[in-house]
């Protein structure tokens, strides 16, 4: 703000300098810092420093009683893993199937709200979103109730009748849907389902209508065009839609928790145990790292590939 | 759009910045902040335990009044949901309680409370109900319970059965009292199991796939399992916690269990989600009461069964500890007693409730609970003989906590499959 | 594919392939879509029908087991609040998703204006630690929080609950209000500056009311995502017991309708409200 500032700093109208002197740029140089502080802080302390203390309670010994130390211990990783591969295994496997699942099932509903709902397209976003008001523990729990053994859609399929006639064909009476493996992957498919019907219908609206006119205008089929324009215009949306699919169902443990049996259970079950029952924090803390390894690994190769755009995007709906 | 390279990664690779001295000193920098970080140890929160010396009783309790209220915390089915005894509390003393029924298994519960306790926070209860197993021994190796002031409690002086004051886990009843005691065995469902079953091994039964419960708790499934190959629980020794493993995997992997449970078996029993269960004895009375068109039963098998005791216990950091023990010394008169088990169908430590019982089914009006009383009263399951103690067996206790780990690690994968 | 005769007999063409049979599979195709569709939004509706249908439930014994009759009595006030538990642990969750809503509003804004507006060193960094934040599995999310408690011995309960909390809805917030954010025209700004507006007043007065409808979305985000949090709740809680914490715990013997009541009575009251969002934010494009 001296003269002699004033004298060699540039014009006012040329790019790139703020008028005023240093000290005013300095401050507002500063400006994104201070401004992104106190958020940015809160962040920092809650997600990435209990990451390292969760890592530094994976090496260390002992128990709640006794107190832990820290002793490098890294054979823990290898005896939670040793022990429990099959359920992060069958976490993967859950994770998979059932994302492919939603794809199969979301798909066409995207494409029908994006292509033919016309007007009433937000009126079927709503519809479609509705039931996720209740709380998800309250849903599965309903699914719980509703598919009981003797609840009360089995025992009609049992011994099926309609108004006094009773029908040719029942189920055996010891047939049961829950507590078996398509159960839990039925509740992971239906809880996670909008997480998949978002990014592939914002993507499917993005495709650029004059794409598809062009492409009519070159005597495609309307199955044509859709498997050679629309279809691959809706593929960054369809990964983006995984990525945020697959990360939460494997490592979801309330669906085996109320709608599987043994055999069932998911790596989340594991660490949920671990931690708040038994307490064994080592290999709690191990197991969670694994997991996280895993997962995030997969996704940051993806986000590297396509970019943090889309998945930033569909967050922000 | 043209200009810039159609694939986002080599765009990236192409105007990121590179490795440099810079960033590996920052990374350095950063590795060096996480290592001094991830070497801080947890404190460990072990603390001599205190005992009944007169000093130790008379310095916690020297301090403490009266307030009118107290919070029991207690375990499902073990009262009548009208809670009589606990108005009739109220009415003799003027004191309000608030019964919660929170605790569904004990190492939740424990796992629950520990940082609060640890922290010497309430946990909001006074009273809390907690089993002679593994939580009972870390809460006072932990500090967690406070000294019982006998001399507040004439009734239990009075009352209780003279083998509750020898018990191996709390010698002198220093910190607990017993509220109930339970024999586990096998429930199960008549309308669907033909057969009574007599043995463990009826639960690896083929003929029953996928209608099988078992417990989620390890120590009671360990003793079950132990029992079953032949082992003693209170003296078996690693190799037979591994053979017992691989009997319980093996069932587990034949398809047989359908689910671990907690605390819903006796729901599931009722509604045939499951043929037969591990079940605790009184439940399977209460669930016969409750809903209608249930007709379980109970049987305690041939190698034996699981004696376990529920007790009263006082956090240390409860805020009504004066009233919490009015209230156990009220439950400790041979009619309270009396009230309470004919509800809850469990073993009573107070032998003059069987008399008060035996009265009640002769001054019964109604056949049907004339009949359910002198069930009651004359049933082993709620008065053992000494001679059906000889087939019940204990949990296992541990030496120590590496004794303890061992047996989980053992164990656990198997519940948590 | 068409051959050369074609090509030259076909100027005619029109843009979208007509004829019978094209319109004969239009039609089935969409009609089919359509069934589809609502065959989809019936079932994810199904529990929701069920658990309402169900509060009406004249049960006899304390949960629903079979239909037994129709009834209003759960729905007495008497009958509501006799539960202690369940009213304690709804408090416990408003409280909670109150306080999370606010304190997340203004740090995750904050973010997302400085990811937005400017451009300064570190932005790709903290743009992956946002990204990581969002995309991380919530049980990691919890188990490292109980992990980093434990090791301080910090007792659990409403604080460390809040402060989970806060921490994943920020991200969240953040990137709504990131995307409005880069929405805007800077001259807007530029102009309000001209006319001689400090920074602050410039904030306060111009970009505060532009970004305000991204502020409103965010905070029903971290609303909704506070108050039907479960998995992370569930490792930070300690004794705390929120509405879904409860849930699952009475669940496990059966479903009282008490639940069912509750759910339903959140239930309509989210509709409500996102109709009369709707409603005032068509009113308001309209303006």
């Amino acid at each position: 703000m001296t003269t002699v500032d004033e004298a060699t700093a540039p014009a006012l109208d040329a790019p790139g300098r703020e008028p005023g002197g240093r000290w005013r740029r300095f401050r507002s140089r500063l400006t994104p810092y201070v401004v992104i502080f106190p958020g940015g802080l809160w962040l920092v302390i809650f997600f990435l420093l209990p990451m390292i203390f969760m890592l530094s309670l994976s090496t260390q010994q002992g128990s709640v009683v006794d107190g832990y130390s820290q002793v490098w211990d890294f054979g823990t990783y290898s005896r939670a893993f040793s022990n429990y591969h099959d359920q992060l295994i069958r976490s993967l496997e859950y994770g998979l199937i059932s994302t492919v699942l939603q794809i199969v099932i979301a798909y066409p509903i995207a494409y029908w709200l994006a292509f033919r709902a016309g007007t009433r397209k937000s009126l079927y976003l709503f519809l479609l979103l509705l039931p996720f008001f209740v709380s998800f523990v309250l849903r599965t729990q309903s699914w719980n109730f509703m598919l009981a053994d003797n609840g009360f859609i089995l025992s009609w399929l049992k011994s099926p009748s309609i108004f006094g006639w009773h029908l040719p064909f029942h189920l055996g009476q010891s047939f049961h849907v829950l507590a078996t493996t398509p159960a839990v992957i039925g509740g992971l498919t239906y809880n996670y389902l909008p997480f998949m019907i978002l990014p592939i219908y914002v993507a499917l609206e993005r495709v650029d209508p004059r794409l598809i006119e062009a492409s009519y205008d070159l005597y495609a089929t309307k199955f044509r065009a859709f498997r050679k324009v629309i279809f691959p215009l809706s593929l960054p949306g369809v990964f983006a839609g995984v990525v945020i699919t697959f990360v939460p169902v494997s490592s979801d443990y309330v669906n085996a928790h109320i709608l599987g049996g043994t055999n069932n259970s998911m790596i989340g079950n594991v660490i949920q145990n671990q931690y708040l029952i038994v307490q064994n924090y080592p290999t709690a803390s191990a197991l969670s790292f694994i997991l996280m390894a895993v997962l995030l690994i997969g996704v940051f190769a993806y986000a590297r590939a396509l970019g943090t755009e889309e998945v930033l995007e569909v967050a922000a709906r | 759009m043209s200009q810039i390279p159609q694939d986002p990664a080599l765009f990236r690779g192409m105007t990121q910045r590179r490795l440099g001295r810079r960033s590996m000193l920052k990374a350095s920098a950063a590795g060096a902040a996480v290592m001094g970080l991830a070497a801080c140890g947890v404190k460990g929160k072990a603390k001599a335990p205190a005992t009944q010396a007169p000093d130790q009783v008379a310095a916690f309790w020297k301090d403490k009044s009266q307030h009118g209220h107290v919070n029991f915390a207690n375990w499902p089915l073990y009262m009548d949901p009208k809670k009589p005894e606990l108005a009739q509390f109220t009415k003799d003393t003027g004191t309000t309680v608030t019964y919660s029924e929170v605790i569904n298994d004990l190492p939740t519960f424990f796992a629950k409370i520990q940082p609060q306790l640890s922290a010497h926070q309430s946990i909001g209860y006074d009273i809390m109900v907690i089993t002679n197993g593994q939580q009972f021994k870390d809460c006072v190796d932990l500090g967690f319970l406070a000294p019982l002031d006998h001399s507040k409690m004439p009734n239990y002086t009075a009352n209780v059965a003279p083998k509750y004051t020898k018990e191996a886990y709390d010698p002198g009843n220093v910190y607990s009292v017993p509220w109930a005691s339970g024999i586990t065995g096998i429930g199960y469902n008549p309308k669907y199991v033909t057969t009574a079953p007599t043995s463990i091994k009826d639960l690896a039964d083929p003929k029953y796939k996928g209608k099988v419960g078992m417990f989620s708790d390890t120590e009671e499934i360990g003793v079950f399992a132990l029992l079953v190959v032949g082992a003693n629980p209170e003296t078996s020794t690693p190799a037979d916690w591994q053979r017992a493993a691989d009997w319980l995997k093996a069932q587990r992997d034949a398809g047989i269990v359908r689910k671990y449970y907690d605390q819903d078996y006796a729901s599931a029993l009722a509604n045939g989600d499951i043929w037969l269960c591990m079940a605790w004895s009184g439940d399977i009375f209460q669930e016969n009461l409750s809903t209608p068109g249930a007709n379980l039963k109970f049987q305690i098998p041939s190698e034996g069964g699981t004696l376990w005791t529920d007790n009263f216990t006082i956090p240390i950091t409860a805020d009504n500890p004066v009233d919490a023990m009015n209230l156990i010394n009220f439950f400790y008169q041979p009619a309270i007693q009396a009230s309470l088990t004919e509800y809850i169908n469990y073993i009573t430590p107070v032998p003059a409730a069987q008399a008060i019982i035996q009265s009640d089914a002769q001054k019964a009006t109604n056949p049907d609970d004339k009949a359910t009383l002198e069930a009651l009263a004359t049933s082993n399951l709620v008065f053992p003989q000494p001679a059906d103690y000889a087939n019940l067996h204990y949990y296992r206790t541990f030496a120590n906590t590496t004794e303890r780990q061992q047996y989980n690690d053992i164990f656990d994968p198997i519940v948590t499959s | 594919m068409t051959t050369v005769a074609d090509t030259l007999d076909a100027p005619e063409r029109a843009a979208t392939p007509r004829g019978p049979r094209n319109k004969v599979r239009t039609r089935w195709g969409d009609r089919m879509l359509y069934g589809y569709t609502w065959v989809v939004i019936l079932w994810l509706m199904a529990p929701v029908i069920v658990m309402i249908l169900f509060s009406f439930n004249d049960t006899k014994g304390r949960y629903n087991t079979s239909w037994q009759g129709f009834t209003f009595k759960w729905y007495k006030p008497e009958n509501l609040t006799a539960n202690h538990d369940l009213v304690q642990a709804l408090g416990y969750s408003l409280l909670i998703a109150g306080v999370t809503t606010v304190v997340s509003v203004i740090l995750g804004a904050l973010i997302g204006i400085a990811l937005g507006k400017y451009r300064f060193r570190g932005q790709a960094s903290f743009n992956l630690l946002m990204f990581a934040a969002i995309s991380a599995p919530e049980i990691v999310l919890g188990a490292s929080l109980l992990s980093m408690f434990v090791t301080f011995n910090v007792p659990l309960g409403v604080p460390t609950i809040l402060i989970a909390h806060i921490m994943f809805s920020l991200s969240f917030v953040a990137v709504v209000v990131r995307a409005r954010v880069l929405t805007l025209d800077p001259a807007i700004e530029e102009a309000a500056r001209d006319l001689g507006a400090s920074p602050f007043t410039t904030f306060r007065r111009v970009t505060m009311p532009m970004i305000y409808p991204a502020l409103i979305s965010g905070g029903l985000l971290a609303f909704v995502l506070s108050i039907d949090d479960f998995v992370v709740t569930n490792f930070t809680a300690g004794g705390v017991v929120t509405f879904p914490l409860w849930i699952y715990g009475t669940s496990k013997l059966g479903m009282p309708p008490e639940v069912n009541v509750m759910g339903t009575l959140i239930f309509t009251g989210g509709v409500i409200l996102a109709i009369v969002n709707a409603i005032v934010a068509r009113r308001r494009a309209r303006l």
